[in-house]
């Protein structure tokens, strides 16, 4: 299988660097080879089009150039925001008058918009088959089997709807699938698609409190043990500032993303998944999903070699009669 | 600040190709707007700023800079109006004839995040925080996040500076943007 071209943008780099190992750690498993783009710059995230609408297509588009330039027809961009981003780029460039002929000068550099852009989500959801098959196989029990998870969208993975496309925006599914070929179980739950506070987690905390609050209680009330993300933002915004939304008798709700995730149902270990670098304590999650599943695979034996005695008495039984 | 010599909505028209005026203000947008409790301005208000050519009243709102182009609006909009480009083209506009009130922290933000682009290629966070903070004056928030993040590996001291930063600051040039 040839190399996806794999473009990890800054948190990846920095703030969510447990996004970058978790997938790394996936893709070789599942025997995805990811070719890190040479000299990538950032996408310039929401401050570039907030800004200036020229340099938010400019400072994706160099990416893309460097991608072709370097043999590749896919990048992967698993942070949300930068795939939003490379993948806006891509389209005005496609759709709006001139733009196309002005990106050589700009960026200093042929480029013919040839590369398409994937996220993280379409690549695992793509690889569904792959991972419940894996999961099927393994000899130790699955930790995250019958696990109630909450399926975190946000903004950027499926709007705008011309830009994203690759999943419903009001109702995506593809995370939900990824979950269930995880073995565990996709709760039904109002804000999957609703904003985090995105690029406000340091400018404007408050906000960002109010939205991140509303999010986790709606995916506590409808049962979930965890929520699954796709998006640095959103980690940060749920996970770091989860200390100051933490309510008296409030049990801790852990952010994954969802690599780490699928990365514990294919029985990686949680360290090699950079678990330890959240703020939510994923451990005692963890150790609770090994324990129920520890139990589990205890009394599924238990339970069929009580049914292997059975049937061994029952022969015994007829044996005698004939 | 120049006179502006066509309205507001044939100046939007002409950026973004959207008329304003198909706008029929059912309010769909800013029913599922995330910061709409908290601007004035919600996103149907701009819609009707634009196309009734307030220029000022929309340019030098705010709430304008509250959008966080989470993009509900526009995917909600039974008329294919998309709010949330005319915002943008209404900050980008606010900006350009100096009308701006960016409120002081978000404005120090978006300013610090690119002068790191611009510098190192790469977003440096440790270096975008201690810049957004000298900018913004707000000193305090978020120090005492900073040990924790060091040890969980999460701000490097250091910047990732790459090999062709030079077409980034050329980039920037050829746009007009000076963060």
């Amino acid at each position: 299988m040839t190399d996806v071209a794999y473009y990890p943008g800054c948190s990846l780099h920095g703030t969510s660097r447990e996004f970058d190992e978790s997938l790394r750690a996936v893709a070789a498993d599942l025997g995805i080879g990811l070719a890190e783009i040479r000299d990538w710059s950032c996408c310039g995230a929401s401050s570039g089009h907030t800004t200036d609408h020229l340099l938010g297509v400019a400072l994706p588009a160099r990416n893309l150039a460097l991608a072709e330039a370097q043999g590749f027809d896919t990048v992967l961009a698993p942070c949300a925001a930068c795939y939003n981003r490379l993948s806006a780029a891509r389209l005005a460039i496609a759709t709006e008058d001139g733009l196309a002929e002005r990106m050589p000068d700009l960026l200093d550099r042929p480029f013919s918009n040839s590369v398409v852009v994937h996220n993280a989500v379409e690549l695992l959801r793509d690889a569904a088959a792959t991972i419940e098959q894996k999961v099927a196989v393994a000899t130790a029990p699955n930790r995250l089997k019958g696990v109630k998870l909450a399926a975190y969208y946000g903004c950027l993975l499926v709007r705008p709807v011309e830009v994203c496309g690759y999943d419903d925006p009001e109702q995506p599914t593809s995370m939900d699938d990824v979950i269930k070929a995880c073995g565990a179980d996709a709760v039904d739950w109002d804000m999957k698609v609703e904003c985090c506070g995105g690029a406000f987690s340091v400018s404007r905390t408050a906000s960002v409190l109010r939205l991140g609050r509303a999010i986790i209680e709606n995916a506590r009330s409808h049962g979930a043990e965890a929520i699954i993300v796709a998006c640095p933002l959103c980690h940060s915004n749920l996970d770091l500032r989860q200390k100051a939304m933490a309510r008296r008798g409030e049990e801790p709700m852990p952010i994954l993303f969802v690599t780490q995730m699928v990365g514990l149902a294919l029985g990686l270990a949680p360290v090699d998944l950079g678990m330890s670098r959240h703020f939510v304590d994923t451990a005692p999650f963890i150790a609770r999903l090994v324990q129920q599943a520890t139990e589990r695979a205890a009394a599924e034996k238990l339970a069929e070699e009580e049914a292997a005695a059975k049937a061994a008495a029952r022969a015994e039984k007829q044996k005698v009669g004939a | 600040m120049s006179v502006p010599t066509s309205t507001l909505a044939a100046d939007v028209l002409e950026a973004t190709g959207i008329n304003a005026a198909t706008c029929y203000q059912c309010g769909k947008c800013s029913a599922g707007c995330p910061m709409a409790s908290e601007s004035d301005l919600r996103p149907h208000n701009v819609m009707r700023l634009v196309m009734q050519d307030r220029r000022k009243d929309a340019l030098a709102d705010q709430s304008i800079w509250l959008c966080l182009t989470c993009e509900t609006c526009t995917a909600r909009c039974p008329n294919g109006c998309d709010p949330a480009r005319v915002i943008d083209v209404v900050r980008e506009m606010s900006i350009e004839t100096g009308a701006a009130d960016m409120p002081r922290t978000i404005a120090a933000f978006h300013r610090a995040f690119l002068q790191q682009i611009r510098t190192n290629g790469r977003l440096h966070e440790m270096g975008m925080v201690i810049e957004y903070k000298l900018r913004s004056g707000d000193l305090i928030k978020d120090a005492n996040n900073v040990p924790a993040l060091v040890a969980r590996g999460k701000l490097s001291l250091l910047p990732d500076r790459i090999e062709g930063i030079a077409e980034l600051k050329r980039i920037f040039e050829k746009c007009g943007v000076t963060p």
